[in-house]
């Protein structure tokens, strides 16, 4: 749904809906092609590969069958590699919203951008949740969120001839601060330490506008929040020197993301401490043709192991077949010795 | 095995028994310790298991690595005697050690 919460006009129709590209939801496409089942795959992040991309793309991972030891990033690649003949859409940066049944039995799925959808079947592979920018634990921060504190920049106009104070060390609060320094009315860095992570670049020429006294840089830790009727007015920082009011009406701060489990609260799933519970023959969850495989769902025996996500998806796909294809028989065959497969994933 | 006490913002003790080995952050979920999320699991990637190090342990336990370091931009509240608890490996000389739980995670 859009801001005014209207929905685009013409919806994408699909097969399958799979939420989350993570490993699971991935490798959910893989199943679901063998049984000639499209999918649109949907996630909050602008890249594939869920928590193996953004938490430990550089973590080895031991634990995948058949390869002694893998990145997060390089099974992201792999399973990019492996799932390219089925040719699924890809929607990234957007985040479901809203997940319902419609009269005639498929799924409405709309996303934050307005992306509107309808399916046969939709497929809950969200891990943690989705990712969110964490918020700083301060006294009364969420009254200022969205008019003067923001946790992305949507329009720069938001920052112009602002007083603004972005945190953090990386290469978010770098290019911010290279970016709306011009057009900001005076702008602050803050950080906890004099040593940043982002690009080495970009905190080059972040110094040079601290040299040139075009910005300036704090060294501390942001300790209370001042302002009314959500117009921040005041930020208090922590210093080695002591507190510190620092006056701003723009606060940016980039502290990394979290997992929420968001929107899967507001679907109408039976949840359990905020896990998705599924049957084991086909990781459906209480809404028929909604299922849930990986981290998000949780059974008897449940670990959340990548491996354990891999033979949910397997087993899903059989049920989902019966749904996409009703009355189709599915022959159970092996990609070693079926031709048939072997045509879809173009190697025969 | 080593005893590791966990003081909470509001001055709780909990003494709890780690194992050699183990994480002082495994070893805080183990126990069921509030304020030790550890969101992802001990990757040194959240900044979730922020503990204080008691001043007198500081020198045992030791610094923060560079990757560990960078992670602690992302924690609330970070002081000389912070430390990421995923990162500190339990060993038979920590026996003793005491760590407080910050009043916030991220």
């Amino acid at each position: 749904m859009v801001a005014d919460g209207t929905v685009s006009a013409a919806p994408i129709e699909t097969d399958a809906i799979i939420i989350g590209a993570g490993p699971i939801g991935l490798f959910a496409v893989f199943e679901l092609g063998l049984v000639d089942i499209k999918a649109h795959v949907i996630d909050i992040l602008g890249k594939p590969g869920g928590q193996c991309a953004e938490l430990y793309p550089e973590k080895p991972i031991y634990d995948i069958p058949g390869l002694p030891i893998v990145t997060g990033q390089g099974l992201t690649d792999a399973l990019m590699a492996q799932i390219k003949p089925f040719g699924a859409t890809f929607h990234l940066g957007q985040r479901v919203d809203a997940l319902q049944k419609m009269d005639d039995g498929r799924f409405q799925v709309v996303t934050d951008a307005g992306t509107h959808f309808l399916a046969k079947m939709v497929v809950i592979a969200a891990g943690g949740g989705s990712f969110t920018p964490k918020r700083p634990p301060l006294a009364g921060i969420e009254a200022y969120e969205g008019t003067s504190i923001f946790y992305s920049v949507r329009r720069m106009d938001d920052f112009k001839d602002s007083d603004v104070l972005v945190v953090g060390g990386g290469d978010s609060a770098l290019d911010w601060t290279l970016n709306l320094q011009p057009i900001a009315n005076n702008l602050t860095l803050l950080h906890r330490r004099d040593d940043f992570r982002g690009a080495p670049h970009s905190v080059e020429q972040m110094r040079a506008l601290v040299r040139d006294k075009k910005i300036a840089l704090l060294i501390g830790q942001m300790a209370a929040l001042e302002g009314n009727n959500g117009a921040l007015t005041a930020v208090t920082i922590k210093t080695k020197d002591g507190d510190v009011r620092h006056p701003c009406n723009r606060l940016l701060p980039f502290f990394g993301l979290t997992m929420k489990l968001g929107p899967v609260a507001n679907w109408g799933l039976n949840l359990q401490e905020n896990l998705v519970p599924v049957d084991t023959e086909k990781f459906e969850t209480s809404t028929p043709g909604i299922f849930a495989i990986g981290d998000i769902n949780w059974y008897p025996g449940k670990l959340k192991l990548i491996l354990s996500g891999f033979h949910e998806a397997a087993l899903m796909s059989q049920a989902a077949h019966r749904i996409v294809y009703p009355g189709k028989k599915l022959l159970f065959q092996y990609t070693t010795s079926s031709s048939s497969l072997q045509k879809k994933l173009g190697v025969s | 095995m080593p005893r590791i006490t966990f003081i909470q913002p509001d001055g709780t003790e909990q003494v709890v028994e780690g194992q050699v080995g183990a994480t002082v952050m495994e070893t805080a979920r183990q126990h069921m310790i509030e304020g030790i999320e550890a969101e992802c699991g001990g990757a040194c990637a959240c900044a979730t298991c922020h503990v204080y190090v008691d001043e007198a342990w500081r020198e045992k336990v030791g610094g923060p690595s560079e990757m560990e370091e960078d992670m602690l931009d992302f924690a609330f509240d970070v002081r000389p005697v912070s430390r990421l608890s995923c990162q500190i490996k339990v060993t038979a000389d920590l026996d003793g050690l005491v760590v407080r739980v910050p009043e916030k995670q991220f």
